[in-house]
C-alpha cells in the first residue's frame, strides 16, 4: 500500500495538470475573494452608514469571503480526482499500474488517499488566495479580516477537509465514468447547472429542503459553514443546512458509494 | 554475466469468449526457460488476449495460465518475477520516460539507480527526460522494454517487440532476446510476421482463430515439408510410407507424403522392394509453412472441403 501510494504520488506530480488547476484554482478564488471583499466590505460600510437601512451581517464577512475557496473552488479537485482516474483509461496506463500491482483495490484505496492529499493541498492553495487577496482587501474597505480569530482558523480547517473530500469524490466519479470527456461533462454539468438548479428548487418547501440539505454541494457547503450562496439567503425560508460534521459525513458516503461502485464495475473489468 | 533461472510458463485448457465470439479457444501450451518461444498467428488471432490472460489483465473464461503454477496477481513482486511489454501506447504522452519508469518502480520497490540502468540498457538515456508525446514509435518500443526489463525479471513476455523498429533495432532486438535466453531466462515473443522473429526464436506456437496449430522447434515447422513419390504400384508404396510413419495423400497421379523425408521414403522402398520412378522433395519455405499452418494460404484440399459442406446446407 505504502508502495502504490508512492506510485500515484508520482503520477500526480510528474505530469503538468496538478499545477495547471492549482493555478487556475489560485487566479479564481483570489479573483472571488477580492471582488466579494471589496464588493460587500464596501457596500456594508455604506449601509451602516445610514442606520435606518437594511444591514449587512459584516462580522460573518471573512468566513463568506474566505469560504469562497470552497465555494467555487470546489470543481478543482473534484476534476483533479475525476483525471487522475479517467487519465488512467485514456492512455491506458492501467495495463502497466496492474501489472505493477495487480491488487486491483489496493491501486484504486492508494489513488484515494494520494488525490484526497492533493485535494487538501488544494485547499490550502485556495486558502492562500482567499485570505491573501480577502483580507487586505477586507482591510482596505475598513472592515476586519479575523485572522486572528480562532473561528476563522477553524473555518479555514473545514475548507481544507472539504476540498479533500471533494477530490476523493472525484476520483470515485472517474472510476464510475471512466470515459474522461463523459466525466468532465458530467462534473460540470451537475456542480455548474444541475446542482444548483436543484439546490434552489428544493428551497422553495420545507420538506424539500430536508432533502436538498444532503445534495453534495449543501453537504459541502454544511461542512463548511459558510458560502457566499447561502450566506445571505439565510433568512429565506427553506434553507437549512447540515451541522459541519453531518456535512462532512455526507461528502464521506458519496465518496465511498462512488468508489465502491466505480471498483465493482470499470475497475474490475478486462483491461484490454 | 549473471545466470538467472526463469520459471515456465503455463497454459492449461485457457479460453476466452467475448459475448459469442471465442477469441482464444481451449489453448494449452509450455514455455520453457532458457530458450526463446515465438508466439505466431496473424492479426486477430488472439495472441494478445493470451497474454493478457496470463498477466492477470482479462480474465479468462476458463482454464489457467501460470508461471509454474502462480498466476501472475498472486506472485509476491511480480515485476521482479515478469517483465511485460505490451502494445506501445500505454503512456502518458506528457510524462517523461524517466518519469513514466519511476511510477511503476515506486509500486514495485524498485530502486531509481535502476530505472537509470534500464534507460541505459535500451539506448534511451539521452532522450530520457523528453515527454513521451514526442517520441517515434521504436522510441515507444524501446521503453515498453525498459518497464520490462525494471525488475531484473527472470521471464520476459513481449507482444511485438519488433514492430515499429528499424533494421539495426531489430537486429539489435534479436541479440537482446538471445542473450536473455542464454543466461536462462524464459523469453516469450509474440509476432504476426514469422521473419521477424524467426532469426531469434528456438521454438514456436503458432494460434490461429484462437486455436494452437503448432507447438515445436522451427525446424520442425519446416520439415513439414513435402515429398512427390510415385512407383508403379502406388498402393503399396502407399502402405510402406505409411508404415513409415509418414501421411500420404494422392495428387493426380502421383503421392504426397508429408512427415518424412525423402531419404527416408528412399530407403523405405529400397527395404519393400520398390522401384520409385519418381521421388521429389518440396522443399516449402517456413513462411510458406506457417502461411499453410494459419490459413492465409489454404490448401486446395482445403478450400474444397468447406465448400462442400456449405453447399450440403
Amino acid at each position: 500500500m505504502i508502495a502504490a501510494m508512492r506510485s500515484e504520488t508520482l503520477k500526480l506530480v510528474t505530469v503538468r495538470l496538478w499545477w495547471i488547476l492549482a493555478l487556475i484554482l489560485l487566479g479564481y478564488v483570489g479573483f472571488t475573494s477580492g471582488l466579494l471583499a471589496g464588493l460587500f466590505g464596501a457596500l456594508g460600510n455604506q449601509l451602516a452608514a445610514s442606520p435606518n437601512a437594511p444591514q449587512l451581517p459584516l462580522e460573518s464577512l471573512p468566513s463568506m469571503v474566505y469560504s469562497s475557496t470552497t465555494a467555487v473552488g470546489y470543481v478543482f479537485p473534484l476534476i483533479l480526482g475525476a483525471l487522475a482516474v479517467t487519465g488512467e483509461f485514456r492512455y491506458q496506463t492501467l495495463t502497466p499500474t496492474f501489472l505493477a500491482e495487480p491488487r486491483r483495490g489496493v491501486v484504486l484505496a492508494a489513488k484515494l488517499v494520494v488525490v484526497g492529499v492533493a485535494g487538501a493541498i488544494f485547499g490550502v492553495i485556495g486558502l492562500v488566495a482567499s485570505m491573501g487577496i480577502g483580507a487586505p482587501v477586507l482591510a482596505l474597505t475598513g472592515n476586519d479580516g479575523a485572522l486572528g480569530s480562532s473561528e476563522t482558523w477553524l473555518l479555514a480547517v473545514r475548507i481544507v477537509l472539504a476540498m479533500a473530500l471533494w477530490a476523493v469524490i472525484g476520483v470515485g466519479v472517474g472510476s464510475l465514468i471512466p470515459n474522461q470527456i463523459a466525466s468532465i461533462i458530467v462534473v460540470l454539468a451537475f456542480t455548474q447547472f444541475v446542482e444548483p438548479i436543484l439546490r434552489f428548487g428544493t428551497s422553495i418547501w420545507e420538506w424539500t429542503a430536508q432533502i436538498g440539505q444532503f445534495l453534495p454541494g449543501s453537504a459541502g457547503d454544511g461542512l463548511v459553514g459558510a458560502s457566499f450562496f447561502t450566506s445571505f439567503g439565510a433568512g429565506a425560508a427553506g434553507a437549512v443546512s447540515l451541522e459541519w460534521w453531518q456535512g462532512g459525513l455526507v461528502l464521506v458516503a458519496y465518496a465511498i458509494v462512488l468508489s465502491l461502485a466505480g471498483l465493482a464495475t470499470s475497475w474490475r473489468r478486462d483491461v484490454t | 554475466m549473471d545466470t538467472m533461472r526463469g520459471t515456465s510458463i503455463e497454459f492449461q485448457s485457457i479460453t476466452k469468449s467475448f459475448g459469442a465470439v471465442k477469441a482464444v479457444s481451449n489453448l494449452s501450451f509450455t514455455v520453457e526457460p532458457g530458450v526463446v518461444t515465438g508466439f505466431l498467428g496473424p492479426n486477430g488471432a488472439g495472441k494478445t488476449t493470451t497474454l493478457r490472460m496470463l498477466l492477470g489483465l482479462v480474465r479468462p473464461t476458463s482454464g489457467t495460465a501460470t508461471f509454474a503454477g502462480t498466476a501472475y496477481r498472486d506472485l509476491p513482486n511480480p515485476l521482479t518475477t515478469v517483465g511485460t511489454a505490451l502494445e506501445a501506447s500505454s503512456f502518458h504522452p506528457g510524462r517523461t520516460a524517466r518519469n513514466h519508469l519511476r511510477v511503476y518502480a515506486a509500486a514495485a520497490n524498485i530502486s531509481r539507480e535502476r530505472v537509470n540502468t534500464v534507460l541505459d540498457l535500451v539506448g534511451l538515456h539521452d532522450n530520457a527526460d523528453r515527454r513521451v508525446g514526442g517520441y517515434s514509435l521504436g522510441m515507444r518500443q524501446r521503453l515498453g522494454l525498459a518497464y520490462a526489463l525494471i525488475g531484473d525479471p527472470g521471464v520476459l513476455v513481449l507482444d511485438e517487440p519488433t514492430n515499429g523498429l528499424d533494421p539495426e533495432g531489430i537486429r539489435w532486438m534479436r541479440g537482446f532476446l538471445r542473450a536473455r535466453a542464454a543466461e536462462g531466462r524464459t523469453v516469450l515473443v509474440s509476432s504476426h510476421q514469422l521473419s521477424e522473429v524467426q532469426q531469434s526464436v528456438d521454438r514456436v506456437v503458432i494460434i490461429t482463430r484462437g486455436e494452437a496449430v503448432y507447438e515445436g522447434s522451427l525446424a520442425g515447422l519446416e520439415s513439414g515439408a513435402r515429398v512427390r513419390v510415385s512407383a508403379a504400384d502406388q498402393t503399396a508404396l502407399a502402405q510402406t510410407l505409411s508404415a513409415a510413419g509418414a501421411e500420404v495423400h494422392q495428387d493426380g497421379g502421383v503421392l504426397v507424403a508429408t512427415g518424412i523425408t525423402a531419404a527416408e521414403v528412399g530407403a523405405a522402398a529400397l527395404t519393400a522392394g520398390i522401384a520409385l520412378n519418381l521421388l521429389a522433395p518440396e522443399h516449402v519455405g517456413l513462411e510458406e509453412a506457417f502461411l499453410g499452418l494459419v490459413g492465409a494460404a489454404p490448401d486446395p484440399v482445403d478450400q474444397i472441403v468447406p465448400t462442400a459442406t456449405e453447399a450440403a446446407r
